[in-house]
């Protein structure tokens, strides 16, 4: 904007506000830890997604002969497993099913959870009692025993995993996306957008989804790290993916035995999940504080 | 008070009613015939449908949930089908050892989590909220069955100090506490993370209120005002103890597996791999049951300590 001032012209330096949208953008990168777990994490994704053009070896095929070499044999600088198999190649590719076996649960209870509770809280009454009591009902359990007792009916398999870990997972969204969504109902703007004749249509649009999503998005970010734990615990418990697939809570378990002939080769699986789960820990963190949610 | 109690037990019946429900339907929608599991491979079809009928399997589902519930009201929550024992009785032995896990983590959790989450909150922005943080932040993502075989390499096969599995039920109170130790430690570090995470927000929010600006401002003791901060956030704090101590009970299924602690875990994962499956509901239940009831304990002394929660 310039303005003619007594003959000279005067730039009036006039930014516009930035967007909130790009504050948290701009926030995000200003923010190291979260920059350096988003990276790692990156990486980790990258590194599945390529498992079979990076594995060196076939991940299955093993030779009895090279069983559990230890960290920095040559040709297996990983070490190899309790049958031989290459376990760099067999971490590449295991981050795959752990990573798809973690993602998943979060992403249907984002979807599932949020149409529930945002009807529950946006309708109200009835539908909203019956809605969360049964909700209420999954809280009777501990998400560890829930997934594990769900699973253990079910018997192993990675759609048994899928739906259990889904099952622990949308009542917690479900409970978040009503409050808000009740929080932000009874705010003014709703009712001016009533008062000024938008449909229930617009004003779930504009006024409440777009207010309503960012918090339920960023609960569902939190869960991520204890999806993939439990994810790799029922593998663990051989409830989940079933051998000779690779997947890292189901190797931790073959690797247990062998932790008095080769101590730490058994070890690194967790270390993938432990890397794993941290990396989405600080993000969700990190995405928390950039939108100033509180929690 | 009193209202807000009898209110709150009530919501507790439907709750424990639906968690029966599922507990009931999961076992029951799930495949695998539990008979063939047990019967021997040459057992005759007159034999099978004679255990069936035993064990009520061959009537319809909702008269079996209902004879079901009936007969778990009266505390007899069957027999089991592989050792022919009564589920309640397998129950109540693990049940002895879960809970002297889960008390012994707790407290290790809770002292911990407590101390470090308060020093964070007081030394904001320094070293030592930094690591308190970065402590919360590794509690909270680790695989504790990870950290489990961890702590098994270095402190049994490495160190050999300390015994890798069982409970060494043989050997005395020392020999127990021995026993006790790996699978303590490993099952207190997600609750750890959590509470130090919850104490230093939760402090935080305190610190930052008027009230404390001005019992600074008036010239208390920084005693007196942590006192005050303290009392003011035990509430929230309480809540998240209550509930972390529900999920040390019912959680320690993964820990119990690593360390062969004989405890409902253990028992649990058991059935699951034998199908035995009034088993199966029974530890569920129990566990059910107890997490609900903590929760009511927990909502009930919250509303003691505030007052204003009952009012709502």
């Amino acid at each position: 904007m310039a303005i003619a001032v007594a003959g000279s012209v005067v730039t009036a330096v006039a930014h516009p506000p930035m967007s909130y949208w790009r504050a948290v953008g701009w926030r995000l990168r200003r923010d190291p830890i979260t920059l350096a777990a988003g990276g790692l994490l990156a990486l980790i994704v990258l590194a599945a997604v390529l498992a079979p053009i990076l594995a060196p070896h076939d991940p299955n095929a093993g030779s009895i002969r090279l069983r559990l070499a230890a960290l920095g044999t040559a040709d297996h600088w990983l070490g190899t497993d309790e049958q031989g198999r290459d376990m760099l190649s067999r971490l590449l590719h295991g981050g795959r099913m752990t990573l798809l076996a973690g993602l998943t649960p979060v992403l249907v209870a984002f979807v599932v959870g949020t149409v529930l509770g945002v009807a529950a809280g946006f309708v109200g009454g009835l539908p909203n009692h019956l809605i969360m009591r049964t909700m209420d009902i999954f809280y009777a359990f501990p998400a560890v025993l829930l997934a594990i007792a769900i699973s253990g009916s079910l018997g192993p398999g990675l759609w048994n995993t899928l739906i259990s870990l889904s099952v622990v997972f949308i009542p917690r969204v479900v409970r978040v996306a009503e409050s808000v969504t009740v929080q932000v109902k009874s705010l003014e703007f709703i009712s001016a957008a009533r008062a000024s004749g938008a449909g229930i249509g617009q004003i779930m649009r504009h006024h409440l989804l777009a207010n309503v999503l960012g918090p339920i998005l960023v609960f569902a970010s939190t869960q991520v790290s204890l999806s993939i734990i439990l994810a790799a615990g029922l593998s663990f418990l051989g409830l989940g993916v079933t051998p000779p697939a690779a997947e890292w809570g189901l190797m931790l378990n073959t690797l247990r035995g062998s932790i008095y002939v080769n101590a730490w080769v058994p070890a690194l699986p967790g270390v993938a999940i432990f890397l794993t789960s941290m990396t989405f820990n600080l993000l969700s963190d990190g995405l928390r504080d950039a939108m100033e949610i509180r929690s | 008070m009193w209202v807000y109690a009898i209110r709150r037990l009530l919501l507790a019946v439907p709750t424990l009613i639906g968690a029966s429900l599922i507990i009931f339907a999961m076992v029951h929608l799930a495949p695998g015939d539990p008979i063939a599991a047990v019967m021997p491979a040459d057992a005759t079809q007159a034999e099978i449908e004679a255990t069936k009928k035993a064990y009520g399997f061959d009537k319809p589902l909702p008269v079996q949930y209902l004879y079901w519930l009936g007969r778990v009201a009266h505390g007899d929550l069957g027999r089991s089908i592989a050792t022919r024992r009564p589920v309640i009785e397998d129950v109540r032995d693990s049940l002895r050892h879960s809970l002297a896990l889960a008390v012994s983590s707790s407290l290790v959790a809770f002292g911990l989590g407590i101390g470090l989450g308060l020093l964070a909150a007081f030394r904001q922005g320094r070293v030592l909220d930094k690591l308190a943080s970065a402590i919360a932040v590794v509690g909270v993502s680790v695989p504790h069955y990870w950290a489990g075989i961890i702590l098994i390499i270095i402190f049994s096969v490495q160190l050999n100090w300390l015994p890798a599995m069982g409970a060494g039920s043989e050997g005395g109170l020392a020999e127990y506490l021995r026993h006790l130790t790996l699978p303590t430690v490993a099952l207190s570090l997600i609750p750890l993370g959590v509470i130090t995470r919850v104490v230093r927000s939760a402090a935080l929010d305190i610190l930052a209120q008027e009230f404390v600006l001005a019992l600074s401002a008036k010239g208390l003791w920084h005693r007196t005002v942590f006192f005050h901060v303290v009392k003011n956030a035990a509430p929230q704090i309480l809540t998240v103890l209550g509930l972390q101590f529900g999920f040390q009970l019912g959680g320690s299924v993964l820990v119990e597996a690593v360390f062969s602690w004989p405890g409902t875990g253990y028992l649990l994962n058991l059935a699951i791999f034998q199908r035995d499956i009034p088993v199966l509901q029974g530890v569920i239940l129990v566990l059910a049951a107890f997490f609900v009831l903590l929760n009511l304990t927990v909502d009930i002394l919250q509303s003691l300590v505030d007052p204003r929660i009952a009012r709502h």
